[in-house]
């Protein structure tokens, strides 16, 4: 049973009660709670194709977003994200409460999740050739990922690559774009069956919105995938689509600097991560033409496969 | 009480382990986990050959939050290292507290012991010395305002909390064992002159009979209690550690505590690690800690409050009152810590700061979350 399947009035019952809504969100069991409007509408949009969680499965999280308490509530309210009543950030202004669970649930799973070597990176895959899209916020990354995701490229994530420990594959974790400032405008008019949330402006990261992501992605997460090609993309106004191989050994140093538990894991890491980067293919690629950058990335893959 | 308390199910008997459903299983390592005792469970799991046993999912968070333990016992033997050559500067020994402490002493209360900062001990002599020495290699005071910093100061057992600039690792420097307004009078010469070398590393521990009473004392003197069942843990293993390890080790416990004025607080350990975990306490000592039982209207009382606030802070653990004993223990352990003319105006301050301005508390909090140490050696 999908979220989907779940009338609206009962979702609502159910995230707003005291019991929470489970649903799963790649291999995690996610219990959420929250009053806040934004909040349900948007979680209801967003995750209509993921599973809810059976009855017997051990919930990794309980999560909730809603008002912190307090006298400042009457000035200018707040938003405060609580894992398992855990107050890990500082509240933030009130309309910033959808971005403000993604980003929690990011947290949850960055700081329990140690199975896996967990990679700022999107992945996505194409031809059975998985992409890590390592990249610092504002470098074109997920722009990238949104359009290969609305190409019929599999989605596996958007923020965190999981590269699982005892297997070395990589682990779909698929769950909502997200986009800011204007690729969210470009995503939109380029793809105009995208649902989206509304826009959240003045974050810390700029407008943010998220995106839904693709029913098919949603059903493969039980499939993991194996990574071949790794790719720093950077967007650049007006540059012509250039990929360029660089050696595996400056790749590994680079991504180790987007690893949120590389040094935690210790050899375990390097083991992984060093596997992981002697089974791909290892560039830097600049773009600015998305259509150019999906269709070289397509035939890349096809090589890779060959 | 322990339906609905998985956690002191398992605490109490090991046994019961293999007989939690999966929602059970859920329930505990959300209490596990707010009562920062998850990485020991994965220890008792383990030592248990419970593995297989128990559910995947439950293994795969016992496994990712030991990972997270190893990783702070190698960071925190590296600043033990860094510490010990920082303070023989200035002639002051490396002398251990709390999870440091077992770490560095290898005793079994370290195995899965999270900490979110490192406790010494130096002597009140050569405090100034020390504090300048630790300043000028990265351990900085977090801005605080100069209330705070005078609060501090002048009526408590500890300089304000330092963090290393580059590591931020949290250092709590104490010079004596409690504020010097406090009720009780222990004189902390009695540690220093009992203090133990960790097999000649240069590094010192309390004794073991010390550790225990110091251990207590801060736990039912301070007013939160976010770790309290955790302390009540290490305390109980320590206990039985020293039990077979050290001669006469039960016999001398109540006798040290009474000669360093510090009888109350083992009374209480002593009492709730019995009533809440089933700690084996010989009988003997049972009945030489009995003469210094409080009134019964004071037990009685006191029993409600602690088994409350004991409890893991989580919403499954709140019983009725919860809130409100907790609320009353923090008034308690200002209470024991300065008489009634000094905590009115203070309380009344951190009342004010905390509904208009940043509360040192909110602060501290936060530096408590689930992976504080992991962001650690990462930053």
């Amino acid at each position: 049973m999908i979220l989907d399947d779940l009338p609206y009035n009962d979702y609502k019952t159910q995230i707003t009660g005291k019991c929470g809504l489970s649903i799963m969100t790649g291999p995690f069991a996610v219990n959420i709670r929250s009053q806040v409007q934004s909040v349900i509408d948007n979680t209801y949009l967003m995750y209509r194709n993921n599973a809810i969680a059976e009855p017997n499965e051990l919930i990794d999280f309980h999560v909730n977003v809603d008002k912190p308490g307090g006298l400042r509530n009457f000035i200018s309210p707040q938003i405060q994200f609580y894992f398992d009543g855990v107050q890990p950030f500082r509240p933030l202004p009130f309309q910033q409460a959808f971005p403000m669970l993604e980003w929690g649930l990011n947290l949850c799973v960055s700081a329990t999740a140690n199975q896996y070597l967990i990679i700022h990176a999107a992945v996505l895959e194409k031809n059975g050739a998985a992409v890590i899209l390592p990249g610092p916020s504002g470098s074109g990354k997920s722009t990238l990922c949104a359009a290969l995701t609305n190409s019929d490229w599999r989605l596996l994530s958007d923020e965190l690559t999981l590269i699982s420990l005892k297997t070395g594959q990589v682990q779909p974790l698929v769950r909502p774009v997200s986009l800011k400032n204007q690729s969210i405008d470009i995503i939109k008019k380029k793809y105009p069956s995208a649902v989206f949330t509304n826009v959240t402006d003045d974050t810390s990261k700029g407008s943010v919105a998220h995106m839904q992501a693709p029913a098919s992605s949603i059903e493969q997460s039980k499939l993991p995938a194996n990574a071949r090609l790794l790719i720093f993309p950077k967007y650049v106004a007006n540059s012509p689509f250039n990929l360029e191989q660089i050696p595996r050994g400056s790749a590994f140093m680079a991504l180790i600097d987007n690893c949120f538990n590389y040094h935690l894991l210790g050899e375990r890491g390097f083991t992984v991560l060093s596997n992981t980067i002697r089974a791909t293919h290892c560039y830097t690629l600049k773009y600015s033409n998305l259509d150019e950058a999906i269709a070289q990335l397509s035939q890349l893959t096809e090589q890779e496969l060959a | 009480m322990s339906a609905g308390f998985p956690i002191l199910s398992v605490l109490r008997d090991t046994r019961s382990l293999p007989t939690l459903s999966v929602k059970e299983w859920e329930l505990l390592i959300r209490q596990a986990r707010a009562a920062n005792l998850l990485a020991f469970l994965y220890h008792v799991v383990v030592d248990n050959d419970l593995e297989n046993d128990i559910p995947v999912k439950a293994m795969l968070h016992l496994e990712s939050v030991h990972i997270i333990a190893l990783k702070q016992r190698e960071a925190v033997m590296g600043e033990i290292e860094v510490l010990k050559s920082i303070l023989n500067q200035v002639d002051a020994p490396l002398i251990l507290l709390k999870g440091a402490a077992y770490i560095k002493a290898d005793l079994r209360a370290s195995k899965g012991r999270l900490m979110s900062d490192i406790d010494i001990l130096v002597p009140q002599s050569l405090i100034g010395a020390a504090e300048k020495r630790l300043a000028l290699n990265g351990w900085l005071g977090a801005q605080s305002d100069s209330y705070n910093q005078r609060y501090y100061r002048k009526w408590m057992h500890e300089i304000p909390p330092l963090t290393h600039v580059q590591r931020q690792t949290a250092l709590d420097v104490h010079h004596t064992i409690l504020p010097p307004t406090a009720k009780f009078k222990p004189d902390p010469e009695k540690l220093l002159s009992d203090i133990r070398e960790v097999n000649s590393s240069g590094v010192f521990t309390l004794s073991p009979i010390d550790m225990v009473v110091h251990s207590a004392t801060h736990l039912f003197h301070e007013g939160e209690f976010h770790n309290g069942l955790r302390d009540l843990v290490d305390m109980a293993s320590l206990c039985a550690e020293f039990g077979d390890t050290e001669p006469l080790f039960w016999e001398q416990l109540v006798p040290r505590a009474k000669e360093l004025d510090l009888i109350r607080p083992l009374f209480y350990f002593l009492r709730y690690s019995q009533k809440l975990i089933h700690a084996q306490i010989p009988n003997h000592c049972q009945q030489a800690v009995g003469s210094d039982t409080p009134s019964r209207l004071k037990l009685f009382l006191m029993d409600v409050l602690f088994t409350r606030a004991l409890l893991p802070e989580h919403e499954s653990c709140k019983i009725r009152f919860s809130d409100l004993a907790r609320w009353f223990l923090y008034v308690r352990s200002h209470y024991l810590k300065m008489p009634l003319y000094l905590l009115i105006p203070h309380l009344i301050r951190k009342a004010w700061m905390s509904k208009f301005g940043d509360s040192p508390k909110a602060e501290q909090r936060e530096a408590h979350t689930a992976d504080d140490i992991h962001r650690a050696p990462q930053a």
